[in-house]
């Protein structure tokens, strides 16, 4: 079995996230790291591996610039396989339309049983690639599982929705995508550090994948970004103590200033 | 004037608040026509005529509910084929946005997710979404196809318009390469009684300083006529179901008031409720960094606090 993982390389939730004068994200002037909803996807694929009777190879995809290797690297130490990283300039500012394009023809070349992949970027949280790879790859789509089983080629999950928690079921070849409740993502070892600078990163550019310059990148996409402002900081609020039992009574008396009682 | 979609986001017919919502948006853009996918229209006929749908799709079909996501995109797709709507609108649920994604790849356009505003531009729809844990606003439109837009509930104030809401079925064909994902089995959420996490106008939620008693804070809630949040740390505890838990991988929700307590509101959670309008905290740690965020809050413990509050909101109210 071959599964193909589908990771991002994004900023760093706990550092300043800011935009780029093109208005696109700014992923190289800000620490960058392994989404961290992908590790729930790598650690799925790793999961399903050991589980597995045969031979089965796990490899990590990511499309980004060259700083989007450390995606690869991590999962990797984790315990994955092997890497492809598709890069080219001309891939800057390509929305998720166009991202879902690439990483299609990146995956074809592989040919998977299972492509996995995380429930959103932590970056643009848009929840869509999954869906849209599985359009393009005319493969079945099982997506926001919080529970995976696979016996043979049948995959079974649970999807937990607003209102009603659903079982899913299809047959592989698929495309799944997992949420942070499936699984709980492993630390490299040493020894996975070690290893994962042998394992093998192929790199592939938009010809190496039959596509044009032109049908990725800012100036293909279909959306376009009118401009983007700071949120002002919150105005500093009240703090009060409850000394001697006070404190309820304070803010029950805020919330009836502000009619919220 | 353009037909604007609205795809209706119902529980056995009951119409959920949202789609007032995107009704309400929608008649910024054109003649809101609501798209019905179900079978059972006759709960929710009077909800969308209320919120001013001036045409109502009926879609009524097994092969639409008894897969996963794909024949709905389908189904709009050829919707959107027929009726040349100026957008759609798609409430921003896990389904909703799966739906919405595909539904551009097939229709050739552009999407947006999670707008928290929308208003008419000269060449279509304009977005406002909160990005990067709501640090930052972006505004944005669609440059191609038909603008394809998922909104976040609370995106406005629902307003009653009386609507035509002029029935039509709209016989929708699913292929067979649609039904590979089966929904196998289906169990609605135990309701609780309380309003719905997103869509309520209060949140109270409980985080490690509940030490995993979350009964004060449900009363507080219940106090308030207020929906009950948790934190990924009370979630990953075992304290409180994950379905509950606001920030980065979970809920965000923004509603009128939002009250953390036992919260230190690191930024994972902050991801998941800064835009809220006002915050409140409780919190025995008086440099938690949730107090940068607060309009109003309390250094003390939530187990004393929160009962006395509960009482003395129940003694104004009575």
């Amino acid at each position: 079995m071959k599964i193909v993982v589908c990771v991002k390389y994004v900023p760093d939730a706990t550092a300043e996230r800011t935009f780029s004068p093109d208005n696109t994200v700014d992923r190289v002037g800000v620490d960058g790291v392994l989404s961290e909803l992908d590790e729930y996807a790598v650690e799925e694929a790793l999961k399903i591996r050991e589980a597995a009777d045969d031979d089965t190879e796990v490899v990590i995809m990511t499309v980004g610039p060259d700083e989007a290797r450390a995606a690869i690297l991590k999962s990797l130490q984790m315990g994955a396989d092997a890497g492809v990283h598709v890069k080219d300039e001309a891939i800057h500012g390509s929305d998720a339309i166009a991202t879902s394009l690439i990483l299609a023809a990146a995956i074809q070349k592989q040919n998977a049983d299972l492509v996995l992949c995380g429930m959103a970027s932590t970056d643009g949280s848009m929840s869509v690639v999954p869906a849209m790879l599985a359009e393009r790859l005319s493969l079945p789509q099982v997506t926001f599982a919080s529970e995976v089983t696979v016996e043979g080629t049948t995959v079974r999950v649970r999807r937990d929705g607003d209102a009603a928690t659903e079982t899913i079921e299809a047959t592989a070849p698929l495309l799944l995508s997992v949420t942070d409740q499936s699984n709980e993502p492993r630390y490299p070892s040493f020894k996975g550090i070690m290893a994962a600078k042998k394992k093998p990163v192929e790199e592939l550019t938009i010809a190496d994948l039959g596509l044009e310059a032109s049908q990725v990148g800012a100036d293909a996409a279909w959306t376009r970004v009118a401009g983007f402002e700071a949120r002002p900081p919150r105005s500093a609020g009240t703090v009060v103590t409850d000394e001697g039992g006070t404190g309820a009574a304070q803010l029950v008396e805020f919330l009836a200033g502000q009619k919220f009682i | 004037m353009t037909e604007v979609l609205v795809l209706v986001d119902h529980v056995d017919g009951s119409v959920r608040k949202t789609t007032a919502e995107l009704l309400t948006l929608a008649r910024r853009l054109g003649a809101p026509s609501a798209v019905f996918i179900g079978s059972e229209i006759d709960g929710a006929r009077d909800a969308l005529k209320q919120y001013g749908a001036e045409k109502v799709y009926v879609l009524d079909s097994s092969d639409l509910t008894d897969y996963l996501v794909v024949p709905k995109a389908e189904a709009l797709a050829q919707l959107v084929e027929a009726k040349q709507p100026a957008a759609v609108l798609i409430p921003s649920n896990a389904e909703g946005k799966e739906i919405a994604g595909r539904l551009a790849i097939k229709t050739d356009s552009g999407l947006i997710t999670d707008a928290v505003d929308l208003q008419a531009g000269d060449t279509g729809p304009i977005t406002t979404q909160s990005v990067f844990a709501g640090s930052f606003t972006v505004t944005a439109h669609v440059i191609q196809g038909t603008p394809i837009i998922t909104v976040k509930p609370n995106a406005v104030t629902p307003e009653a318009v009386d609507g035509a809401a002029v029935e039509e079925v709209f016989e929708a064909t699913v292929s067979d390469a649609a039904k590979t994902a089966k929904v196998t089995e289906r169990k609605p959420r135990e309701a609780t009684g309380r309003p719905e996490l997103t869509e309520a106008a209060i949140v109270v939620s409980g985080g490690r300083g509940t030490g995993g008693n979350f009964a004060p804070v449900e009363d507080f809630a219940d106090s308030l006529g207020a929906a009950v949040g948790a934190s990924r740390a009370a979630v990953d505890s075992g304290w409180y179901p994950h379905s509950y838990q606001v920030g980065q991988t979970g809920k965000t929700v923004s509603p009128q008031l939002y009250i953390a307590t036992g919260i230190s509101g690191a930024i994972q959670h902050r991801a998941g409720m800064q835009t809220s309008k006002t915050i409140v905290a409780v919190n025995k740690d008086e440099e938690a960094p949730i107090f940068e965020l607060v309009d109003f809050g309390v250094v003390g413990d939530l187990h004393a606090v929160l009962p006395k509050a509960t009482e003395a909101v129940k003694a104004r109210k009575a």
